[in-house]
């Protein structure tokens, strides 16, 4: 079902959990490594040199965000946090900390392989740059003429909108934080306006979504941030 | 304009208001006043109590006293009357009014005769009045009658006028404090009229005095202080009406008196006149004595003196104090000055005194030594206001009852305490017969003037060590010997040379002024041990009680630092957490006596009670409440020491101290128990937290394992024979009920702790509804949802995610109990103020009555069965909801056979303003 055999490392302590994570992965092609230490994990992913990365945020040695860090210092490979950390501002600081998406156990396996499709179809692509034309739906984003259209009509988009639904489309299959959007397309005075984001967000989904209070593409997560479900 | 002079002064307006909202509270108090027995005041409210009853009201006689009239029983016909109580005393049964019955019964109206009456032994009150205060308290409504001679501060004067002083008294403030006051009045010749007639009671008292009483002269004057007194009541309405209507033009610079008594027969008299001007003046009054060593010792009837009159400041509401110090006038000046009198009063008690005995004479001579304002109260005054020029200093006349001969009063005769009596005689016997023998031995080579010295030496001696009387026996001994045995002519007490008349003078006078001085040093050695003493035991019991840390410490330290200072026993009543009294014994120590209810009523009214106060005064104890700075904490009941007792104002106000440093140790106790528990809801809510986390930690853990696994074996539908998939399929969907109920029992704890905020944005509806039907895409699979548009709503300040869980929650419960593919509705709007959302099911609705119950959550096990598997759902709802200040409710669904709708608001604020896009 992914698009290529990926390499998976999955860092989980429970053994039940790798267990059936590594069934369902393998039964989707993929080969899947695993590792019950951040030590380990950080050996794992250097030598293994996986196209995504699962990540359970208590580990036994450490805490999986040091991993994340860590990893960070060297690779832009997608890391898939999985916690029983359910609390929003887990999520945030592992996403600051370089996480990509955020699942809260317990999770169903389609929502994790779902997930996990979005993330390597970027990772998939990350090396050749972003692609000049993405399409959701009925809506085609050319982004170096920056025309967006729907069911082929010109949508007319505001400067603000543009650089918020270019922002998330960067980004596709991550979960960007509040913070991350304002400042970006606000600018660093503007991170406390979490406003603005609900009310631009509502105009995006108003001209790009079938329905816009069931988006299937531009998806919110509560208390933690946005992101483009593509 | 008003004029700001003419307008009421605020803060005697609010003193109005107080003031007439407690009277509503309290009952009316009637007094019928007379000048004395015999006007018919007892027959004059018995008819206005009569009218009463036929008008409809409640009355009862509490007691009336008909002295076997019949026109007056005539008209007790009719009238409810309270049985009396029975108090056994001394083998007798007296009989009293019942305080008890009469609060029982609560009527309306109560006729208690005789308010000046003392009760008998045993009751709870000394006094009637203060019966009467009780039952007024209880709101009830009083009428009650009193005879001019028995108002304390006219006691006097009619003692003054007819030579009988009555014991029973009623205090001015009692009659003050009536709401109306009616004079009966009769001439005195028609009182006479009815004396011969034998139509007046007359008390026993009275009757030995008959003939003196009723002169008519006297009832004359009666009559008169009675028209006058009810006059200045009447006065004191008009006052207080005029200061209501804002009438009054001068308002007088605040007067204050001071009067300072000593141990003196007057003390009581000037007490009474500083009272009396107080009253006129409408001012504050205060007491002071000096607590000075002395030179002379106080004898004991001085003493009671003092403290009589001290007790009587007191009751007359005077605040009373007792100065430290040597200087009377300077700390009389220095009292004034700091407590801004403007008058001190000063009594005349010494001029009488010393015209009596030999005691005066030694008064003079130690004169000699000591500032003459000891002695002279005249001179007391003088140097009084030239240390004090901005005061007035009022002297006061000699008291009518100084004037004549003070019947009970003169065991003034000082008499010295002490063991060595006795002995001392003896003593001094020894001593002149040495002196004597010396002489007799030196007199072939002394003069007789060396031979004196010998005899001065023995008398000095003996008055330096056993006293004045043994030196007053000394000297005589002395003089005798001298003249007996070496003053020519030998061997006879006749005397040659009239020089050695001065001799045996100055032998005596020597003798007695050492005496004198030697006696009132030892007693100020022997006060200043005992306060030192006292205040010892004081700092003992202060610092033992300040490192208590249980109420059990307390009262153990209490139990001996009271045993040794006061030689009795005592238990506490200390007020629990639950605000009830608990008694407490110190360990070793039992008080058989103890009256809880006593303990309580002290507790109530914040007044001692029992022994050495006016309130069931014959009890064994002493009931003292703990009052500390914020509230009373309790009760102490202390056994009445024998040798002391606490009607002596010294034991009392030591006991009072004591109570006091207990209760400030309760207080102090109450607020370490206070911030114990403070810290122990602290800690508990950590471990809540940790507790939470932990909880939620290790059950999320396996929980996904389950579902995962069932999950895998779902996704290979043709490996499984069709009844292992149901299984399978069913664990998955009983793995993620669990999940779903562990999140609300999760949500439900972290919303019940008192430190979760809710983190309020302003949040898009629209995105919320989108979020939570994401999150329910799984339950909601097997429906139809029809969501109504949403992208016009305004923004709403609310926890974004707390009302995620709320749309979740509703969703959830929609699809549970609505068969598969039917419809589930979400609209949203806005409008007065708050935003509706509502969740429409097409299932098989609430049954009624169970609208507010299925938002419950389960307390304690109770009801589990009662709405089978709605659970903790709905009741975090509701939390959520009303933490947002929000409502939530379930209808039947409007235009619909059946289905449930449910709804709740959020308030709707004032978004903040978006900077429009400049491009």
């Amino acid at each position: 079902m992914f698009d290529f055999p990926a390499q998976v490392l999955l860092i989980e302590d429970d053994p039940h959990i790798r267990r059936f994570v590594r069934l369902a992965l393998e039964g989707e092609g993929c080969g899947v490594f695993e590792a019950e230490t951040v030590e380990r994990g950080l050996i794992e992913a250097g030598t293994r040199q996986p196209d995504v990365v699962i990540l359970d945020l208590g580990l036994p040695d450490a805490d999986g965000m040091v991993l994340i860090r860590e990893l960070r210092g060297w690779t832009q490979v997608p890391v898939l946090v999985l916690s029983a950390r359910a609390a929003e501002a887990d999520k945030i600081a592992a996403l600051d900390a370089g996480a990509d998406d955020y699942l809260a156990k317990p999770f169903g396996l389609g929502e994790l392989l779902a997930r996990l499709r979005v993330l390597l179809r970027r990772h998939a692509r990350g090396g050749a740059g972003s692609p000049a034309v993405v399409a959701f739906g009925a809506v085609r984003v050319d982004l170096p003429r920056r025309e967006v259209t729907r069911d082929g009509q010109h949508v007319h988009l505001t400067a603000i909108e543009y650089r918020l639904l270019a922002a998330l489309l960067s980004r596709r299959g991550k979960v960007v934080t509040h913070r991350e959007l304002l400042r970006e397309v606000w600018g660093p005075s503007h991170v406390e306006h979490s406003h603005y984001l609900r009310i631009y967000m509502g105009h995006l989904r108003q001209k790009l979504e079938a329905d816009p209070a069931q988006p299937r593409y531009l998806l919110t997560e509560v208390g933690v941030g946005y992101r483009y479900a593509g | 304009m008003v004029d700001p002079e003419l307008r009421p002064d605020p803060d005697r307006l609010l003193q109005t208001l107080g003031q007439a909202a407690r009277d509503a509270a309290r009952g009316k108090l009637r007094v019928y006043f007379g000048a004395s027995a015999g006007v018919g005041k007892t027959y004059a409210m018995l008819a206005a109590a009569r009218a009463q009853r036929q008008q409809g009201v409640d009355v009862v006689a509490g007691i009336v006293e008909t002295h076997g009239r019949r026109e007056t029983a005539a008209l007790l016909e009719g009238i409810e009357s309270l049985p009396l109580r029975q108090l056994p005393y001394r083998g007798r049964r007296l009989q009293e009014f019942d305080l008890d019955g009469a609060l029982a019964r609560r009527p309306a109206l109560i006729l208690v005769d005789e308010l000046a009456h003392s009760n008998a032994p045993g009751a709870r009150h000394a006094k009637r009045w203060q019966d009467v205060h009780e039952l007024l308290a209880a709101g009830i409504d009083v009428w009650t009658t009193l005879n001019v001679q028995h108002l304390d501060s006219l006691n006097e004067a009619v003692g003054g006028i007819t030579g009988i002083r009555v014991w029973e008294t009623v205090p001015e403030r009692v009659f003050d404090a009536a709401d109306e006051v009616i004079l009966v009045d009769t001439s005195a010749d028609e009182l006479l009229r009815r004396l011969r007639e034998g139509r007046v009671y007359l008390p026993e008292q009275a009757r030995r005095a008959g003939e003196h009483f009723f002169r008519k002269g006297n009832l004359i004057a009666l009559r008169e202080l009675a028209l006058r007194r009810t006059a200045d009541h009447v006065d004191d309405d008009v006052q207080s009406y005029r200061r209501e209507r804002a009438i009054q033009t001068v308002w007088r610079t605040r007067e204050a008196i001071v009067a300072c008594v000593g141990a003196d027969p007057d003390a009581e008299h000037v007490v009474r006149s500083a009272h009396r001007l107080a009253q006129e003046l409408e001012c504050d009054w205060h007491v002071i004595t000096l607590d000075a060593p002395r030179l002379t010792p106080q004898s004991p009837s001085a003493r009671d003196a003092l403290g009589q009159a001290l007790a009587l400041a007191e009751t007359l509401g005077a605040r009373v104090e007792t100065l430290p110090g040597g200087d009377l006038v300077h700390a009389v000046a220095r009292y004034a000055r700091r407590h801004n009198m403007t008058k001190v009063l000063v009594g005349r008690g010494r001029a009488q005194a010393r015209a009596r005995g030999w005691r005066t004479w030694s008064a003079v001579l130690a004169g000699a030594l000591a500032p003459g304002w000891i002695w002279h109260r005249s001179s007391f005054a003088d140097a009084l206001a030239a240390g004090c020029p901005e005061v007035d200093v009022i002297r006061l006349g000699a008291s009518a009852h100084a004037r004549a001969p003070a019947r009970g009063r003169p065991r003034a005769v000082a008499r010295e305490p002490g063991p060595r009596r006795p002995a001392g005689y003896a003593w001094a016997v020894a001593y002149c017969a040495a002196a004597a023998g010396l002489s007799a031995l030196a007199f072939p080579v002394l003069h007789q003037t060396n031979i004196v010295m010998l005899f001065l030496l023995a008398v000095v001696a003996v008055a330096l060590r056993h006293g004045r009387g043994p030196a007053a026996l000394a000297s005589v001994l002395s003089v005798g010997l001298f003249d007996f045995f070496f003053v020519q002519p030998l061997a006879s007490f006749a005397v040659s040379d009239v020089q050695y008349l001065l001799t045996f003078l100055v032998l005596l006078g020597v003798g007695l002024l050492i005496g004198q001085l030697t006696a009132g040093l030892r007693m100020q050695a022997r006060t200043s041990v005992k306060r030192a003493a006292e205040t010892r035991g004081l700092y003992e019991f202060a610092r033992e009680l300040s490192s208590a840390l249980q109420p059990e410490q307390i009262v153990a330290s209490t139990g001996a630092f009271v045993h040794a200072a006061f030689g009795s026993r005592c238990a506490l009543y200390i007020l629990g957490l639950d605000e009830r009294l608990a008694p407490s014994v110190p360990p070793g120590q039992d008080l058989p006596e103890l009256d809880p209810a006593l303990a309580q009523w002290v507790y109530d009214h914040g007044q001692a009670a029992g022994a050495g106060t006016t309130t069931l005064s014959t009890g064994a104890l002493l009931y003292l409440p703990l009052k500390a700075p914020l509230r009373t904490r309790g009760v102490l009941a202390i056994e009445n020491p024998r040798d002391v007792p606490f009607s002596v104002a010294d034991a009392r106000r030591q006991v009072d101290t004591y109570a006091t440093l207990v209760a400030i140790a309760l207080e102090r106790l109450h607020y370490v128990e206070v911030a114990q528990q403070a810290l122990v809801s602290m800690e508990s809510e950590k471990l809540r937290h940790s507790l939470l986390a932990a909880v939620s930690h290790d059950l999320r853990t396996p929980l996904t394992s389950l579902v995962g696994m069932a999950e895998t074996l779902a996704r290979e539908p043709a490996a499984l024979p069709p009844a292992a998939l149901e299984t399978v399929l069913a664990m998955q969907a009983q793995a993620r009920r669990m999940h779903a109920m562990v999140v609300n029992l999760l949500d439900m704890a972290r919303l019940q702790s008192r430190d979760t905020p809710l983190r309020l944005e302003w949040q898009s509806m629209e995105e919320l509804v989108g979020a939570a039907l994401a999150a329910m895409r799984d339950a909601l699979a097997g429906h139809r949802v029809g969501v109504a548009p949403l992208s016009a709503l305004p923004l709403v300040e609310c926890d974004g995610v707390l009302i995620e869980r709320v749309l979740c929650n509703l969703l959830e419960n929609a699809a549970k109990y609505t068969p598969p593919g039917s419809v589930i509705g979400l609209q949203a709007s806005a409008g007065a103020g708050e935003l509706q959302v509502s969740v429409t099911d097409a299932g098989p609705g609430v049954p009624p009555g169970h609208e507010r119950r299925i938002f419950e959550k389960f307390a304690r096990g109770e009801r589990e069965s009662a709405t089978p598997g709605v659970g903790l759902g709905l009741a975090v709802c509701e939390a959520i909801v009303h933490a947002h200040r929000g409502r939530i409710w379930v209808e039947p669904a409007p235009g619909q056979p059946h289905g449930a709708r449910f709804a709740f608001t959020l308030p709707l604020g004032e978004p903040p303003a978006v900077q429009p896009e400049t491009a």
